[in-house]
C-alpha cells in the first residue's frame, strides 16, 4: 500500500464529535490538525476508516455512517462504503 | 413487510433496476451526445459510485443541511452579524464570490442537468441529477446568504447581470462556458476532476476558514453547507476518470489532454482567487502559496502517484503553476487595484500589518519585488495621485485575464509574458505556455473569444465612455475605487460611532 498521506476535513461541530473521535480511536497513526478555524483536519499514511460500531457507541445511540454527510468539508483518496464502515484509501 | 435491503444492495436497485433499453428509437438517437468526442463506453454497468446515496437519504441529509443554514443565516441577520466582522473591506472578497462564483454554480446546476440527461447509464444519470440539484441549492443559498449583507454594502445587487458582461467576470464565464460548450464528456473531466477535485478545495477550504477568522459566520455555514456536497463531487469526479481509462484503452490520451487543457484553465480562473485570498481577507489564515502547497503540490502530487497506473500523468504545466505560486497574488491584485475604478468591488494599498504578513510568507518574493510597488502606490496616494490605469488591458485570448503574468518560470519574474499565434490571418494573444497550447489545439473555438475591451472598443457595451460602460454593467458610482473614501467605508465607520440606541447603521448615500 501506498504510504502517501490522505485527509478527511469534518467540521469542527458537536454532531461530528463521534465521528472525529471515532477516526482517533480506530487510527491510532492519525494526525490531527486544528489550526484553521471552524474545521479539523485528520491525515493519514495511505488509509483512514471508521465504523459504525465505534460510531454509535461514542455517539451514544445508532448512526448512520451516511450522517458523515452532514459534517464533510473535504477528503481525498478513494471512498469505499458501507452499511458498517467507511474507508478511505490510495490503492 | 419485505426486511431492508443493504445499502449496495438499495444502491443496485436503485441505479440499474430503474434502466431500460429504447426500442422505439435507436440508442444512439436517444442519447445523441454520447459518442461524438471519440470516448467508448463499453459497459455503462462498470460504472460505481463510491457513495452509495439513494433518493430518500438524499433529500433527507439536504433537507437537514439547509434546515442548519437556514437557521444560521436568520440569526445572523436579526444579530446584525455584518457589523462583526473584522473591517468592512472583507465585504469586498464576498462581492467577487457573489459575482464570480455563485453564477458558476448555476452554470454548473445547468450543465449536470445536461449530463443526466445525456448519459445513457443510470449509475451516472443518477449522480449528475443529484449534483445538479445540489449546484443549484449552492447558487440559491449564497444569494440568501449575501442577501443580508447587500442591505449595508455596495457591489452585490445585480451579480448574474454583471457575471455576463463584467471584464473581470469574464475570467470565471469563460472558463465554465468553454466547459459547458464542450461534449458531456469533457465537461465532467473539466468541472468534476480538474475543477473540483484538483483544484476546489484551493477556493473553498481556505477562504470558509478565512470567513471564519474575520467574522462572517453567515459565509462560513453556507460554505461548510456547500463543502459537504463538494465532497461528494470530488469523488464523482475521480470516479469519472477511473470509468473512462478503465472502459478503453482509446481514452487515455482524449481524457489526459483533458485533464492537461482545464486543469490550467480552472488555475487561471483561480487567480482571483488568491488576490482574495492574500490582500482582500484583512485577517487570513492561511496564504495562497501554503493552500497550493498543501491541496496541489501534496494532494494532486499523491494522487496523481495513484493514478499513474492507469497511464495518467500529472497535468501539462504544473510545474509553471508551482513556480507562479509566490508571485500570483500579488500580480493579480495589482491588476484589480489598477482598474478598480471599473470594478463593483474595491480595492486599496495594503497596510503595514498586511505588507509585514505578506514579506512574511513570502520571503523570497514580496520584499523583493512587490513591496516597493506598493510603497510606491502609497506614496503616491499621499501626493492625491491614487493610480488607475485609465486604459482598456489586453486580454489573454483563452483565460481572459489582463496581460500582466511574468515570465517566472524562466526565471524573469518582473518580465511580462506574452504568446502570440497566427490564425486565419489575424493575430491572438494569449499570457502564457499553457493557455497558448490551449489556443493552438482549437483556435477555432477560442478565436470567437467575447473579450470585454474588444467588445467596448466594438461599440457593444453601452457606450465609448467609461460611466456609459459602467452603466451597461449595472454598476453604481459608488461601487467602485479606492475602499478609503468609499460608502462601505463611510457605513463601517457610521455603525461603529452608533449610541446604543440604534441597532442599523443608516445606508449612507
Amino acid at each position: 500500500m501506498s504510504k502517501d498521506k490522505l485527509f478527511i476535513i469534518l467540521q469542527n461541530t458537536e454532531g461530528a464529535r463521534p465521528f472525529t473521535e471515532a477516526f482517533e480511536q480506530e487510527n491510532p497513526n492519525a494526525v490531527f490538525k486544528y489550526d484553521q478555524p471552524g474545521m479539523i483536519r485528520i491525515e493519514n499514511n495511505g488509509f483512514l476508516g471508521i465504523t459504525k460500531e465505534v460510531v454509535s457507541e461514542l455517539a451514544g445511540h445508532e448512526v448512520d455512517l451516511q450522517e458523515l454527510h452532514l459534517v464533510l468539508v473535504s477528503l481525498s483518496g478513494h471512498v469505499d462504503e458501507d452499511d458498517d464502515y467507511f474507508r478511505l484509501s490510495w490503492n | 413487510m419485505a426486511k431492508k435491503l443493504n445499502m449496495r444492495k438499495r444502491y443496485e436497485v436503485l441505479t440499474r433496476g430503474l434502466g431500460w433499453e429504447p426500442t422505439y428509437q435507436p440508442k444512439e438517437k436517444v442519447f445523441p451526445q454520447e459518442t461524438y468526442e471519440g470516448i467508448k463506453i463499453v459497459d455503462w454497468d462498470k460504472w460505481e459510485d463510491p457513495f452509495r446515496l439513494t433518493t430518500d437519504a438524499y433529500w433527507k441529509y439536504q433537507a437537514e443541511k439547509d434546515k442548519k443554514l437556514y437557521a444560521v443565516i436568520d440569526s445572523f441577520a436579526q444579530n446584525n452579524g455584518h457589523l462583526n466582522l473584522s473591517s468592512a473591506s472583507y465585504v469586498n472578497a464576498l462581492k467577487i464570490f457573489i459575482q464570480g462564483v455563485s453564477p458558476l454554480e448555476y452554470g454548473a446546476h445547468r450543465g449536470y442537468a445536461n449530463l443526466a440527461r445525456q448519459f445513457s447509464g443510470e449509475g451516472a444519470q443518477l449522480a449528475c441529477q443529484m449534483q445538479s440539484i445540489d449546484e443549484l441549492r449552492h447558487s440559491q443559498t449564497q444569494i440568501h446568504t449575501l442577501s443580508h449583507y447587500n442591505k449595508h454594502f455596495t457591489g452585490l445587487h445585480d451579480p448574474f447581470h454583471m457575471h455576463d458582461r463584467v471584464w473581470y467576470l469574464s475570467v470565471p464565464k469563460s472558463y465554465f462556458d468553454d466547459a459547458r460548450s464542450a461534449g458531456p464528456f469533457e465537461f465532467i473531466t473539466s468541472i468534476s476532476f480538474a475543477f473540483e477535485y484538483i483544484l476546489t478545495n484551493l477556493l473553498f477550504v481556505p477562504f470558509m476558514s478565512g470567513a471564519a477568522h474575520n467574522g462572517d459566520m453567515a459565509t462560513v455555514t453556507f460554505g461548510f453547507s456547500a463543502q459537504s456536497d463538494e465532497s461528494r463531487h470530488m469523488t464523482l469526479g475521480l470516479e469519472i476518470i477511473k470509468f473512462l481509462v478503465e472502459q478503453h484503452e482509446d481514452n487515455l490520451e482524449i481524457v489526459q489532454g483533458w485533464i492537461d487543457k482545464h486543469f490550467w484553465r480552472a488555475y487561471r480562473v483561480l487567480g482571483l482567487v488568491s488576490a482574495m485570498q492574500d490582500y482582500m481577507l484583512p485577517d487570513s489564515p492561511m496564504s495562497w502559496k501554503e493552500a497550493w502547497d498543501i491541496y496541489f503540490v501534496d494532494n494532486c502530487g499523491a494522487l496523481f502517484k495513484d493514478l499513474a497506473r492507469y497511464g495518467l500523468r500529472m497535468p501539462k504545466f504544473h510545474e509553471q503553476a508551482t513556480d507562479e505560486a509566490e508571485h500570483l497574488s500579488h500580480q493579480v491584485y495589482t491588476a484589480l487595484y489598477q482598474f478598480s475604478h471599473a470594478a463593483a468591488f474595491h480595492t486599496e494599498v495594503p497596510s503595514k500589518e498586511k505588507m509585514d504578513w505578506l514579506s512574511e510568507k513570502y520571503p523570497n518574493t514580496f520584499d523583493k519585488y512587490y513591496r516597493p510597488r506598493w510603497e510606491m502606490y502609497a506614496q503616491m496616494e499621499k501626493e492625491g495621485k491614487r493610480f488607475f490605469n485609465m486604459g482598456l488591458p489586453q486580454l489573454c485570448q483563452v483565460c481572459q485575464v489582463p496581460m500582466s503574468f511574468t515570465e517566472v518560470s524562466k526565471g524573469e519574474p518582473m518580465k511580462l509574458s506574452q504568446r502570440v499565434t497566427e490564425f486565419n490571418g489575424d493575430k491572438y494573444h494569449t499570457c502564457s505556455d499553457g493557455c497558448k497550447d490551449i489556443f493552438d489545439h482549437e483556435p477555432e473555438k477560442y478565436a470567437h473569444a467575447w473579450l470585454p475591451p474588444h467588445q467596448i472598443f466594438q461599440g457593444n457595451c453601452g457606450g465609448a465612455e467609461i460611466p456609459d460602460v459602467l452603466k451597461y454593467y449595472h454598476f453604481n458610482p459608488e461601487d467602485g475605487g479606492d475602499y478609503k473614501g468609499s460608502t462601505d467605508e463611510a457605513t463601517w465607520k457610521a455603525a461603529h460611532g452608533l449610541d446604543d440606541q440604534q441597532t442599523t447603521p443608516e445606508k449612507s448615500a
